[in-house]
Protein backbone atom coordinates (compact mmCIF):
# COMPACT_ATOMS: atom_id res chain seq x y z
CA UNK A 1 0.00 0.00 0.00
CA UNK A 2 1.07 3.38 -0.96
CA UNK A 3 1.44 5.87 2.54
CA UNK A 4 -1.74 8.08 0.98
CA UNK A 5 -3.90 4.22 0.93
CA UNK A 6 -2.49 3.58 4.27
CA UNK A 7 -3.55 7.33 6.17
CA UNK A 8 -7.09 6.59 3.99
CA UNK A 9 -7.40 2.78 5.50
CA UNK A 10 -6.68 4.55 8.71
CA UNK A 11 -9.55 7.18 8.40
CA UNK A 12 -12.13 4.82 7.34
CA UNK A 13 -11.30 3.04 10.73
CA UNK A 14 -11.23 5.95 12.53
CA UNK A 15 -14.61 6.61 11.77
CA UNK A 16 -15.92 3.05 12.46
CA UNK A 17 -14.28 3.79 16.06
CA UNK A 18 -15.82 7.67 16.62
CA UNK A 19 -19.78 5.41 15.05
CA UNK A 20 -19.42 2.98 17.63
CA UNK A 21 -17.88 4.99 20.60
CA UNK A 22 -20.79 7.40 20.00
CA UNK A 23 -23.53 4.47 20.22
CA UNK A 24 -22.41 2.17 22.49
CA UNK A 25 -22.96 4.98 25.00
CA UNK A 26 -25.87 6.77 23.26
CA UNK A 27 -23.85 10.26 23.49
CA UNK A 28 -20.90 11.72 21.67
CA UNK A 29 -20.72 14.19 18.97
CA UNK A 30 -20.01 12.45 15.76
CA UNK A 31 -20.40 15.48 13.39
CA UNK A 32 -17.40 17.70 14.30
CA UNK A 33 -15.69 14.36 14.95
CA UNK A 34 -16.33 12.98 11.36
CA UNK A 35 -15.54 16.25 9.69
CA UNK A 36 -12.43 16.40 11.26
CA UNK A 37 -11.19 12.90 10.73
CA UNK A 38 -8.79 13.27 7.78
CA UNK A 39 -7.20 16.70 9.89
CA UNK A 40 -5.96 14.50 12.63
CA UNK A 41 -5.12 11.42 10.38
CA UNK A 42 -2.75 13.98 8.60
CA UNK A 43 -1.87 15.82 11.46
CA UNK A 44 -1.01 12.73 13.91
CA UNK A 45 0.83 10.85 11.38
CA UNK A 46 2.22 12.71 8.71
CA UNK A 47 2.36 16.59 9.79
CA UNK A 48 3.62 16.72 13.47
CA UNK A 49 7.35 15.71 14.47
CA UNK A 50 6.31 13.68 17.74
CA UNK A 51 8.20 11.42 19.83
CA UNK A 52 7.71 8.14 21.36
CA UNK A 53 5.49 8.25 24.31
CA UNK A 54 4.21 11.28 25.76
CA UNK A 55 5.09 13.43 27.98
CA UNK A 56 3.38 16.96 29.69
CA UNK A 57 5.95 18.67 28.76
CA UNK A 58 6.41 17.92 25.26
CA UNK A 59 9.78 18.88 25.51
CA UNK A 60 11.50 19.20 21.67
CA UNK A 61 8.55 17.60 19.83
CA UNK A 62 5.46 19.24 18.03
CA UNK A 63 2.12 19.60 20.28
CA UNK A 64 -1.03 19.76 19.72
CA UNK A 65 -4.45 21.22 21.96
CA UNK A 66 -7.91 20.75 20.75
CA UNK A 67 -9.94 23.75 22.09
CA UNK A 68 -13.41 22.10 20.52
CA UNK A 69 -13.29 19.36 23.10
CA UNK A 70 -16.62 17.94 21.89
CA UNK A 71 -14.95 16.00 19.37
CA UNK A 72 -13.15 13.93 21.55
CA UNK A 73 -13.84 10.59 20.08
CA UNK A 74 -11.91 11.23 16.69
CA UNK A 75 -8.77 13.06 19.21
CA UNK A 76 -9.71 9.58 21.39
CA UNK A 77 -9.29 7.02 18.35
CA UNK A 78 -6.56 9.00 16.68
CA UNK A 79 -4.57 9.26 19.94
CA UNK A 80 -5.02 5.33 20.35
CA UNK A 81 -4.33 4.49 17.43
CA UNK A 82 -1.15 6.80 17.53
CA UNK A 83 0.42 4.80 19.66
CA UNK A 84 -0.66 7.18 23.00
CA UNK A 85 -2.83 4.52 24.65
CA UNK A 86 -4.02 0.80 23.71
CA UNK A 87 -7.29 1.14 21.24
CA UNK A 88 -9.11 -1.05 23.21
CA UNK A 89 -9.76 1.54 25.79
CA UNK A 90 -12.01 3.27 23.09
CA UNK A 91 -14.34 0.91 24.50
CA UNK A 92 -14.36 3.01 28.11
CA UNK A 93 -15.54 6.40 26.44
CA UNK A 94 -18.07 8.47 28.41
CA UNK A 95 -18.52 5.36 30.92
CA UNK A 96 -18.07 5.48 34.68
CA UNK A 97 -14.34 5.24 35.57
CA UNK A 98 -13.10 6.00 32.33
CA UNK A 99 -9.85 8.41 31.14
CA UNK A 100 -11.97 9.02 28.41
CA UNK A 101 -14.06 11.75 29.58
CA UNK A 102 -16.92 12.93 27.28
CA UNK A 103 -14.72 15.75 26.56
CA UNK A 104 -11.06 15.33 27.18
CA UNK A 105 -9.09 15.79 30.48
CA UNK A 106 -6.21 15.82 31.89
CA UNK A 107 -7.45 14.81 35.28
CA UNK A 108 -7.44 11.27 34.75
CA UNK A 109 -4.05 10.61 33.00
CA UNK A 110 -5.13 9.99 29.47
CA UNK A 111 -1.59 10.62 27.22
CA UNK A 112 -1.73 12.94 24.58
CA UNK A 113 -4.16 15.36 26.17
CA UNK A 114 -2.54 18.17 27.81
CA UNK A 115 -5.70 20.67 28.83
CA UNK A 116 -9.27 19.76 29.51
CA UNK A 117 -11.06 21.90 26.88
CA UNK A 118 -14.85 21.70 26.21
CA UNK A 119 -15.97 24.96 27.43
CA UNK A 120 -15.41 26.86 24.48
CA UNK A 121 -12.83 29.64 23.56
CA UNK A 122 -10.02 28.92 26.05
CA UNK A 123 -7.86 26.47 23.63
CA UNK A 124 -6.07 29.27 21.98
CA UNK A 125 -4.56 31.37 24.95
CA UNK A 126 -3.44 27.47 26.22
CA UNK A 127 -1.76 27.06 22.98
CA UNK A 128 -0.24 30.07 22.75
CA UNK A 129 1.49 30.15 26.07
CA UNK A 130 3.19 26.63 25.45
CA UNK A 131 4.07 28.05 22.37
CA UNK A 132 5.99 30.79 24.05
CA UNK A 133 6.88 28.69 26.32
CA UNK A 134 8.82 27.01 23.69
CA UNK A 135 10.60 29.94 22.57
CA UNK A 136 11.29 30.50 26.13
CA UNK A 137 13.04 27.03 26.62
CA UNK A 138 14.76 27.28 23.08
CA UNK A 139 12.66 24.61 21.69
CA UNK A 140 12.47 25.71 17.89
CA UNK A 141 9.27 22.72 17.72
CA UNK A 142 5.32 24.08 16.83
CA UNK A 143 2.13 24.42 18.53
CA UNK A 144 -0.79 22.89 16.65
CA UNK A 145 -4.07 24.03 17.67
CA UNK A 146 -7.70 23.00 16.56
CA UNK A 147 -10.77 25.44 17.05
CA UNK A 148 -14.11 25.28 16.14
CA UNK A 149 -15.80 27.48 13.71
CA UNK A 150 -18.58 28.08 15.68
CA UNK A 151 -16.65 28.28 19.04
CA UNK A 152 -14.99 32.24 17.73
CA UNK A 153 -18.02 33.24 19.16
CA UNK A 154 -16.47 33.15 22.36
CA UNK A 155 -15.19 36.63 22.95
CA UNK A 156 -11.63 35.01 24.79
CA UNK A 157 -10.29 33.98 21.48
CA UNK A 158 -10.10 37.28 20.25
CA UNK A 159 -8.08 38.62 23.01
CA UNK A 160 -5.97 35.48 22.33
CA UNK A 161 -5.77 36.54 18.37
CA UNK A 162 -4.76 39.95 19.38
CA UNK A 163 -2.25 39.14 21.70
CA UNK A 164 -0.86 36.18 19.18
CA UNK A 165 0.29 39.25 16.53
CA UNK A 166 1.15 41.71 19.06
CA UNK A 167 3.56 39.10 20.59
CA UNK A 168 4.81 37.71 16.92
CA UNK A 169 4.02 34.32 18.44
CA UNK A 170 5.07 32.74 15.53
CA UNK A 171 5.69 29.17 16.17
CA UNK A 172 1.78 28.09 16.40
CA UNK A 173 -0.40 27.09 13.53
CA UNK A 174 -4.26 27.07 14.65
CA UNK A 175 -6.36 25.73 12.29
CA UNK A 176 -10.50 26.30 12.51
CA UNK A 177 -12.59 23.80 11.49
CA UNK A 178 -14.61 26.07 8.55
CA UNK A 179 -17.52 23.50 8.68
CA UNK A 180 -19.91 25.80 9.01
CA UNK A 181 -22.56 24.88 11.65
CA UNK A 182 -22.95 24.65 15.22
CA UNK A 183 -25.49 23.25 17.64
CA UNK A 184 -28.80 25.16 16.90
CA UNK A 185 -27.90 25.92 13.23
CA UNK A 186 -25.49 26.96 10.49
CA UNK A 187 -23.32 29.40 11.89
CA UNK A 188 -24.40 31.89 9.49
CA UNK A 189 -27.65 32.02 10.94
CA UNK A 190 -27.10 31.78 14.48
CA UNK A 191 -24.28 34.82 14.73
CA UNK A 192 -22.38 35.30 11.39
CA UNK A 193 -19.14 35.89 11.73
CA UNK A 194 -18.22 37.55 8.22
CA UNK A 195 -15.25 36.28 6.42
CA UNK A 196 -12.62 35.06 9.31
CA UNK A 197 -9.65 35.29 6.77
CA UNK A 198 -10.62 39.18 6.56
CA UNK A 199 -10.66 39.05 10.45
CA UNK A 200 -7.47 36.98 11.12
CA UNK A 201 -5.64 38.84 8.52
CA UNK A 202 -7.02 42.36 10.35
CA UNK A 203 -5.35 40.77 13.43
CA UNK A 204 -2.22 40.28 11.92
CA UNK A 205 -2.10 36.90 11.13
CA UNK A 206 -0.97 35.12 7.87
CA UNK A 207 -3.83 33.00 6.92
CA UNK A 208 -4.40 30.18 4.45
CA UNK A 209 -7.08 28.07 3.42
CA UNK A 210 -7.65 24.74 2.45
CA UNK A 211 -10.51 24.26 0.70
CA UNK A 212 -10.94 20.14 0.50
CA UNK A 213 -10.41 19.73 4.39
CA UNK A 214 -11.63 16.49 4.36
CA UNK A 215 -8.84 15.20 1.54
CA UNK A 216 -5.69 14.25 2.63
CA UNK A 217 -3.76 15.51 -0.28
CA UNK A 218 -5.14 18.66 0.43
CA UNK A 219 -4.53 18.68 3.67
CA UNK A 220 -0.66 17.75 3.62
CA UNK A 221 0.38 20.28 0.96
CA UNK A 222 -1.87 22.81 2.83
CA UNK A 223 -0.35 22.09 6.23
CA UNK A 224 3.05 21.58 5.02
CA UNK A 225 2.66 25.50 3.19
CA UNK A 226 1.90 26.66 6.64
CA UNK A 227 4.61 25.07 8.73
CA UNK A 228 6.94 26.87 6.03
CA UNK A 229 5.06 30.15 7.03
CA UNK A 230 6.32 29.70 10.67
CA UNK A 231 8.92 31.76 12.00
CA UNK A 232 8.35 34.65 10.10
CA UNK A 233 7.28 36.75 12.98
CA UNK A 234 3.63 36.19 12.54
CA UNK A 235 1.34 33.83 13.93
CA UNK A 236 -0.29 31.30 11.14
CA UNK A 237 -3.80 30.39 10.74
CA UNK A 238 -5.35 27.69 8.70
CA UNK A 239 -9.14 27.75 7.66
CA UNK A 240 -10.14 24.16 7.04
CA UNK A 241 -12.97 23.61 5.04
CA UNK A 242 -14.81 20.43 6.13
CA UNK A 243 -18.20 18.45 5.83
CA UNK A 244 -19.54 17.96 9.28
CA UNK A 245 -20.35 14.06 9.26
CA UNK A 246 -17.62 13.49 6.22
CA UNK A 247 -18.25 9.98 5.47
CA UNK A 248 -21.27 9.12 6.39
CA UNK A 249 -24.16 9.95 3.86
CA UNK A 250 -26.75 10.27 6.28
CA UNK A 251 -24.69 12.61 8.73
CA UNK A 252 -23.50 14.88 6.04
CA UNK A 253 -23.84 18.29 5.36
CA UNK A 254 -26.26 18.90 8.46
CA UNK A 255 -25.81 20.33 12.19
CA UNK A 256 -28.38 17.16 13.03
CA UNK A 257 -25.71 15.01 14.08
CA UNK A 258 -23.72 17.22 16.25
CA UNK A 259 -24.63 16.16 19.40
CA UNK A 260 -26.31 13.03 19.07
CA UNK A 261 -25.48 9.54 18.24
CA UNK A 262 -26.80 7.28 15.65
CA UNK A 263 -28.87 4.24 16.92
CA UNK A 264 -28.31 0.43 15.71
CA UNK A 265 -29.86 0.59 12.46
CA UNK A 266 -27.70 3.80 11.48
CA UNK A 267 -24.87 2.54 13.05
CA UNK A 268 -25.27 -0.46 10.59
CA UNK A 269 -25.64 2.05 7.62
CA UNK A 270 -22.97 4.07 8.94
CA UNK A 271 -20.34 1.01 8.96
CA UNK A 272 -21.55 -0.31 5.70
CA UNK A 273 -20.27 3.16 4.27
CA UNK A 274 -16.61 2.22 5.99
CA UNK A 275 -15.73 -1.39 5.59
CA UNK A 276 -13.43 -2.38 8.55
CA UNK A 277 -9.52 -1.90 7.50
CA UNK A 278 -7.42 -2.08 10.39
CA UNK A 279 -9.39 -4.28 12.94
CA UNK A 280 -12.37 -2.76 15.06
CA UNK A 281 -11.07 -2.34 19.23
CA UNK B 1 0.43 38.65 76.90
CA UNK B 2 3.21 38.26 74.28
CA UNK B 3 2.82 41.71 71.99
CA UNK B 4 3.77 42.49 68.14
CA UNK B 5 4.98 45.62 67.09
CA UNK B 6 4.33 47.17 63.93
CA UNK B 7 7.68 48.19 62.73
CA UNK B 8 6.18 50.74 60.11
CA UNK B 9 3.07 50.39 57.57
CA UNK B 10 4.00 48.51 54.55
CA UNK B 11 1.01 47.58 51.60
CA UNK B 12 1.01 43.58 51.13
CA UNK B 13 0.98 44.22 47.54
CA UNK B 14 4.61 45.15 47.68
CA UNK B 15 5.63 42.01 49.60
CA UNK B 16 4.59 40.07 46.73
CA UNK B 17 6.69 42.63 44.91
CA UNK B 18 9.33 42.00 46.70
CA UNK B 19 8.61 38.23 46.89
CA UNK B 20 8.62 38.15 42.65
CA UNK B 21 11.85 40.12 42.79
CA UNK B 22 13.48 37.76 44.69
CA UNK B 23 11.81 34.75 42.97
CA UNK B 24 13.81 36.49 39.66
CA UNK B 25 16.88 35.47 41.01
CA UNK B 26 16.47 32.55 41.97
CA UNK B 27 14.39 30.50 39.94
CA UNK B 28 14.39 30.79 36.37
CA UNK B 29 11.28 29.18 35.78
CA UNK B 30 9.17 31.96 37.39
CA UNK B 31 7.50 33.82 34.72
CA UNK B 32 5.01 37.04 35.43
CA UNK B 33 1.84 37.55 33.31
CA UNK B 34 -0.27 41.07 34.27
CA UNK B 35 -3.35 42.33 32.54
CA UNK B 36 -2.34 46.13 32.26
CA UNK B 37 -2.03 46.72 36.17
CA UNK B 38 1.83 46.32 36.30
CA UNK B 39 2.31 49.42 39.20
CA UNK B 40 -0.93 48.34 41.12
CA UNK B 41 0.58 44.97 41.57
CA UNK B 42 4.56 46.27 42.30
CA UNK B 43 5.81 43.98 39.03
CA UNK B 44 7.80 47.05 38.13
CA UNK B 45 11.06 45.51 39.45
CA UNK B 46 10.48 41.54 37.79
CA UNK B 47 9.79 43.12 34.60
CA UNK B 48 12.71 45.87 34.64
CA UNK B 49 15.06 42.75 35.92
CA UNK B 50 13.69 39.68 34.01
CA UNK B 51 11.98 41.61 30.66
CA UNK B 52 12.01 38.05 28.87
CA UNK B 53 9.78 36.72 31.26
CA UNK B 54 7.93 39.28 31.88
CA UNK B 55 4.32 39.32 29.60
CA UNK B 56 1.97 42.41 29.18
CA UNK B 57 -1.16 40.79 27.92
CA UNK B 58 -2.98 43.86 28.04
CA UNK B 59 -6.82 44.21 29.40
CA UNK B 60 -7.57 40.53 28.45
CA UNK B 61 -7.56 38.78 31.85
CA UNK B 62 -9.05 35.54 30.06
CA UNK B 63 -6.46 35.20 27.64
CA UNK B 64 -3.64 35.64 30.66
CA UNK B 65 -5.18 32.76 33.02
CA UNK B 66 -5.19 30.72 29.65
CA UNK B 67 -1.59 31.83 28.37
CA UNK B 68 -0.75 31.08 31.80
CA UNK B 69 -2.13 27.37 32.11
CA UNK B 70 -0.45 26.97 28.85
CA UNK B 71 3.02 28.35 29.94
CA UNK B 72 3.47 25.32 32.46
CA UNK B 73 3.63 22.68 29.71
CA UNK B 74 6.98 23.02 29.07
CA UNK B 75 8.11 23.54 32.99
CA UNK B 76 7.58 27.00 33.43
CA UNK B 77 6.02 28.71 36.70
CA UNK B 78 3.41 31.29 35.91
CA UNK B 79 2.14 34.28 38.32
CA UNK B 80 -0.46 36.38 37.10
CA UNK B 81 -1.16 39.66 38.49
CA UNK B 82 -3.86 41.81 38.89
CA UNK B 83 -7.06 42.87 40.75
CA UNK B 84 -8.76 40.45 42.94
CA UNK B 85 -12.13 40.44 41.29
CA UNK B 86 -10.21 40.14 38.11
CA UNK B 87 -8.27 37.46 39.37
CA UNK B 88 -11.45 35.36 40.06
CA UNK B 89 -15.06 36.58 39.52
CA UNK B 90 -14.09 37.28 35.90
CA UNK B 91 -12.23 34.68 34.46
CA UNK B 92 -13.66 31.88 36.94
CA UNK B 93 -14.51 29.37 33.95
CA UNK B 94 -11.03 29.27 32.44
CA UNK B 95 -9.40 28.82 35.94
CA UNK B 96 -11.62 25.75 36.40
CA UNK B 97 -11.12 24.32 33.55
CA UNK B 98 -7.69 25.55 31.84
CA UNK B 99 -6.09 25.76 35.24
CA UNK B 100 -8.35 23.92 38.37
CA UNK B 101 -9.28 21.10 36.11
CA UNK B 102 -5.66 20.59 34.01
CA UNK B 103 -4.10 20.63 37.03
CA UNK B 104 -1.75 23.10 36.17
CA UNK B 105 0.96 24.61 38.35
CA UNK B 106 -0.41 28.31 38.44
CA UNK B 107 -0.31 31.40 40.67
CA UNK B 108 -2.92 33.29 40.40
CA UNK B 109 -2.13 36.71 42.46
CA UNK B 110 -4.53 38.87 43.87
CA UNK B 111 -3.95 42.81 44.96
CA UNK B 112 -6.65 44.93 45.77
CA UNK B 113 -9.03 42.15 47.44
CA UNK B 114 -11.83 43.00 49.78
CA UNK B 115 -13.16 46.21 50.54
CA UNK B 116 -9.91 47.91 51.59
CA UNK B 117 -8.90 49.35 48.17
CA UNK B 118 -11.39 51.97 48.91
CA UNK B 119 -12.51 54.71 46.81
CA UNK B 120 -12.95 52.75 43.80
CA UNK B 121 -16.03 51.20 45.18
CA UNK B 122 -18.12 47.76 44.74
CA UNK B 123 -17.13 47.04 40.86
CA UNK B 124 -13.32 47.31 42.17
CA UNK B 125 -14.06 45.44 45.19
CA UNK B 126 -14.16 41.67 45.95
CA UNK B 127 -15.88 40.24 48.94
CA UNK B 128 -16.43 36.34 47.23
CA UNK B 129 -13.35 35.36 46.09
CA UNK B 130 -12.05 33.36 48.76
CA UNK B 131 -15.47 31.28 48.28
CA UNK B 132 -14.81 30.90 44.05
CA UNK B 133 -11.20 29.84 45.18
CA UNK B 134 -12.11 27.50 48.00
CA UNK B 135 -14.35 25.51 46.32
CA UNK B 136 -12.04 24.48 43.12
CA UNK B 137 -10.58 21.48 43.82
CA UNK B 138 -7.21 21.08 44.18
CA UNK B 139 -6.70 25.37 44.39
CA UNK B 140 -4.97 26.50 47.40
CA UNK B 141 -5.98 29.42 49.13
CA UNK B 142 -3.87 31.90 50.99
CA UNK B 143 -4.70 34.94 52.40
CA UNK B 144 -1.69 37.17 53.58
CA UNK B 145 -1.60 39.55 56.64
CA UNK B 146 0.81 41.87 55.94
CA UNK B 147 4.47 42.76 54.29
CA UNK B 148 6.69 39.90 55.26
CA UNK B 149 4.32 37.57 55.31
CA UNK B 150 3.03 38.20 51.71
CA UNK B 151 6.64 38.22 50.53
CA UNK B 152 7.29 34.70 52.37
CA UNK B 153 4.33 33.83 50.60
CA UNK B 154 4.65 34.22 47.39
CA UNK B 155 8.29 32.75 47.25
CA UNK B 156 6.89 29.93 48.63
CA UNK B 157 4.24 29.22 46.72
CA UNK B 158 6.77 28.95 43.50
CA UNK B 159 8.13 25.84 45.03
CA UNK B 160 4.42 24.23 45.68
CA UNK B 161 3.11 22.18 42.66
CA UNK B 162 -0.25 22.92 41.92
CA UNK B 163 -2.89 26.31 41.56
CA UNK B 164 -2.57 28.71 44.05
CA UNK B 165 -4.61 31.85 44.63
CA UNK B 166 -2.77 34.12 46.70
CA UNK B 167 -4.89 36.83 48.02
CA UNK B 168 -3.53 40.31 49.17
CA UNK B 169 -4.55 44.09 49.22
CA UNK B 170 -3.60 47.88 48.43
CA UNK B 171 -3.71 49.40 51.73
CA UNK B 172 -0.64 50.23 53.76
CA UNK B 173 -1.23 48.04 56.88
CA UNK B 174 1.24 47.45 60.08
CA UNK B 175 4.35 45.03 59.27
CA UNK B 176 4.36 42.77 62.21
CA UNK B 177 5.88 39.58 61.36
CA UNK B 178 9.59 38.14 61.38
CA UNK B 179 11.55 39.21 58.29
CA UNK B 180 12.67 36.06 58.09
CA UNK B 181 9.83 33.74 58.54
CA UNK B 182 9.58 30.70 56.56
CA UNK B 183 6.11 30.98 54.78
CA UNK B 184 4.87 26.95 55.43
CA UNK B 185 1.20 26.64 53.01
CA UNK B 186 -1.33 24.85 55.56
CA UNK B 187 -0.04 25.53 58.87
CA UNK B 188 -1.30 28.38 61.13
CA UNK B 189 0.31 30.79 63.46
CA UNK B 190 -0.55 30.73 66.69
CA UNK B 191 0.09 34.76 67.77
CA UNK B 192 -1.12 34.82 71.34
CA UNK B 193 -1.82 32.16 73.65
CA UNK B 194 -5.56 32.55 75.73
CA UNK B 195 -7.81 30.58 77.35
CA UNK B 196 -11.38 32.14 77.15
CA UNK B 197 -11.74 32.54 73.29
CA UNK B 198 -9.84 31.67 70.00
CA UNK B 199 -10.07 34.38 67.39
CA UNK B 200 -8.56 33.19 64.08
CA UNK B 201 -7.85 35.45 61.66
CA UNK B 202 -6.71 36.42 57.71
CA UNK B 203 -5.50 38.66 55.98
CA UNK B 204 -5.97 42.28 57.41
CA UNK B 205 -7.97 41.17 59.99
CA UNK B 206 -5.23 39.64 62.01
CA UNK B 207 -3.44 42.98 63.13
CA UNK B 208 -6.82 44.00 64.23
CA UNK B 209 -7.48 40.55 66.06
CA UNK B 210 -3.96 41.30 68.00
CA UNK B 211 -5.31 44.68 68.58
CA UNK B 212 -8.63 43.14 69.76
CA UNK B 213 -6.78 40.91 71.99
CA UNK B 214 -4.56 43.78 73.76
CA UNK B 215 -7.98 45.58 74.70
CA UNK B 216 -9.78 42.28 75.78
CA UNK B 217 -6.71 41.41 78.06
CA UNK B 218 -7.10 44.99 79.40
CA UNK B 219 -10.63 43.45 80.21
CA UNK B 220 -9.90 40.68 81.73
CA UNK B 221 -10.38 38.36 78.96
CA UNK B 222 -7.61 35.89 77.91
CA UNK B 223 -7.82 35.55 73.74
CA UNK B 224 -6.01 33.30 71.55
CA UNK B 225 -5.35 34.86 68.37
CA UNK B 226 -4.36 32.52 65.59
CA UNK B 227 -3.55 33.44 61.76
CA UNK B 228 -4.89 31.30 58.92
CA UNK B 229 -3.00 32.36 56.54
CA UNK B 230 -3.94 29.13 54.52
CA UNK B 231 -7.77 28.96 54.24
CA UNK B 232 -7.40 25.51 52.44
CA UNK B 233 -6.04 23.14 52.92
CA UNK B 234 -7.58 24.57 56.11
CA UNK B 235 -5.32 23.78 59.68
CA UNK B 236 -7.93 21.82 61.10
CA UNK B 237 -6.08 20.80 63.95
CA UNK B 238 -4.54 24.01 64.69
CA UNK B 239 -8.41 25.24 65.30
CA UNK B 240 -9.88 22.21 67.34
CA UNK B 241 -6.79 22.13 69.70
CA UNK B 242 -7.59 25.79 70.85
CA UNK B 243 -11.23 25.15 71.01
CA UNK B 244 -10.61 22.42 73.21
CA UNK B 245 -9.44 24.69 75.47
CA UNK B 246 -10.82 28.09 74.96
CA UNK B 247 -14.89 26.56 74.09
CA UNK B 248 -15.73 29.36 71.56
CA UNK B 249 -14.87 31.18 68.57
CA UNK B 250 -14.56 33.95 66.46
CA UNK B 251 -13.46 34.38 63.09
CA UNK B 252 -12.25 37.80 61.48
CA UNK B 253 -12.06 38.05 57.51
CA UNK B 254 -12.40 40.70 54.85
CA UNK B 255 -15.28 38.61 53.06
CA UNK B 256 -18.93 38.11 52.89
CA UNK B 257 -19.51 35.41 56.12
CA UNK B 258 -21.03 32.94 53.26
CA UNK B 259 -18.18 30.92 51.40
CA UNK B 260 -15.41 32.63 53.49
CA UNK B 261 -12.92 31.08 56.09
CA UNK B 262 -15.66 31.48 58.78
CA UNK B 263 -17.53 28.78 57.00
CA UNK B 264 -14.81 26.89 56.49
CA UNK B 265 -13.55 27.12 60.29
CA UNK B 266 -17.83 26.26 60.88
CA UNK B 267 -17.35 22.91 59.04
CA UNK B 268 -14.18 21.93 60.95
CA UNK B 269 -16.14 22.44 64.14
CA UNK B 270 -19.69 21.17 63.38
CA UNK B 271 -18.13 18.00 62.27
CA UNK B 272 -15.69 17.60 65.26
CA UNK B 273 -16.28 19.75 68.37
CA UNK B 274 -19.49 22.19 68.05
CA UNK B 275 -18.53 25.41 69.38
CA UNK B 276 -19.98 28.94 69.51
CA UNK B 277 -18.88 31.20 66.71
CA UNK B 278 -19.44 34.34 66.21
CA UNK B 279 -18.58 35.74 62.61
CA UNK B 280 -16.50 39.09 61.88
CA UNK B 281 -17.00 39.72 57.98
CA UNK B 282 -19.33 41.09 55.26
CA UNK B 283 -22.87 40.64 55.67
CA UNK B 284 -23.69 39.34 52.53
CA UNK B 285 -23.63 42.83 50.73
CA UNK B 286 -21.70 44.74 48.13
CA UNK B 287 -18.76 47.54 49.35
CA UNK B 288 -19.06 51.12 48.45
CA UNK B 289 -17.03 54.06 47.86
CA UNK B 290 -14.66 55.67 51.06
CA UNK B 291 -11.71 55.45 53.02
CA UNK B 292 -10.43 51.88 53.73
CA UNK B 293 -10.79 52.72 57.73
CA UNK B 294 -14.42 54.24 57.03
CA UNK B 295 -15.16 50.92 55.35
CA UNK B 296 -13.83 48.80 57.59
CA UNK B 297 -15.44 50.87 60.20
CA UNK B 298 -19.07 50.61 58.21
CA UNK B 299 -19.11 46.92 57.52
CA UNK B 300 -17.81 45.97 60.88
CA UNK B 301 -14.42 44.44 60.37
CA UNK B 302 -11.72 45.98 62.50
CA UNK B 303 -10.85 45.74 66.13
CA UNK B 304 -13.83 47.03 67.94
CA UNK B 305 -16.32 44.61 65.96
CA UNK B 306 -14.05 41.92 66.90
CA UNK B 307 -14.33 43.17 70.54
CA UNK B 308 -17.79 42.75 70.31
CA UNK B 309 -17.85 39.41 69.00
CA UNK B 310 -15.76 37.99 71.45
CA UNK B 311 -18.25 39.35 73.98
CA UNK B 312 -21.18 38.13 71.93
CA UNK B 313 -19.72 34.60 72.11
CA UNK B 314 -18.65 34.41 75.71
CA UNK B 315 -22.13 34.49 76.59
CA UNK B 316 -23.13 31.95 74.68
CA UNK B 317 -20.54 29.27 75.84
Amino acid sequence: MSNTQQLEALVTQVRRDILRMVHKVNSGHPGGSLGCTEFFVALFQEIMDRKEGFTMDGINEDIFFLSNGHISPVFYSVLARSGYFSVDELNTFRLIDSRLQGHPTTHEGLPGVRVASGSLGQGLSVALGAAQTKKLNGDSHLVYSLHGDGELQEGQNWEAIMYASAKKVDNIIATVDLNGQQIDGATDDVLPMGSLKAKFEAFGWIVLEINEGNNLEAILKGMAEAKSKTGQGKPVCVLLKTVMGNGVDFMMHTHAWHGKAPNDEQLAVGLAQNVETLGDY
Amino acid sequence: MKTYTNTGNKDTRSGFGAGLTELGKTNENVVALCADLIGSLKMDDFKKNHPERFFQVGIAEANMIGIAAGMTIGGKIPFTGTFANFSTGRVYDQIRQSVAYSDKNVKICASHAGLTLGEDGATHQILEDIGLMKMLPGMTVINTCDYNQTKAATIAIADHHGPVYLRFGRPSVPNFTPEDQTFEIGKAIQLTEGNDVTIVATGHLVWEALEAAKALNDKGISAEVINIHTIKPLDDKAILDSVAKTKCIVTAEEHNYLGGLGESVARVLAQHQPTPQEFVATNDTFGESGTPAQLMDKYGLNSNAIINAVETVLKRK
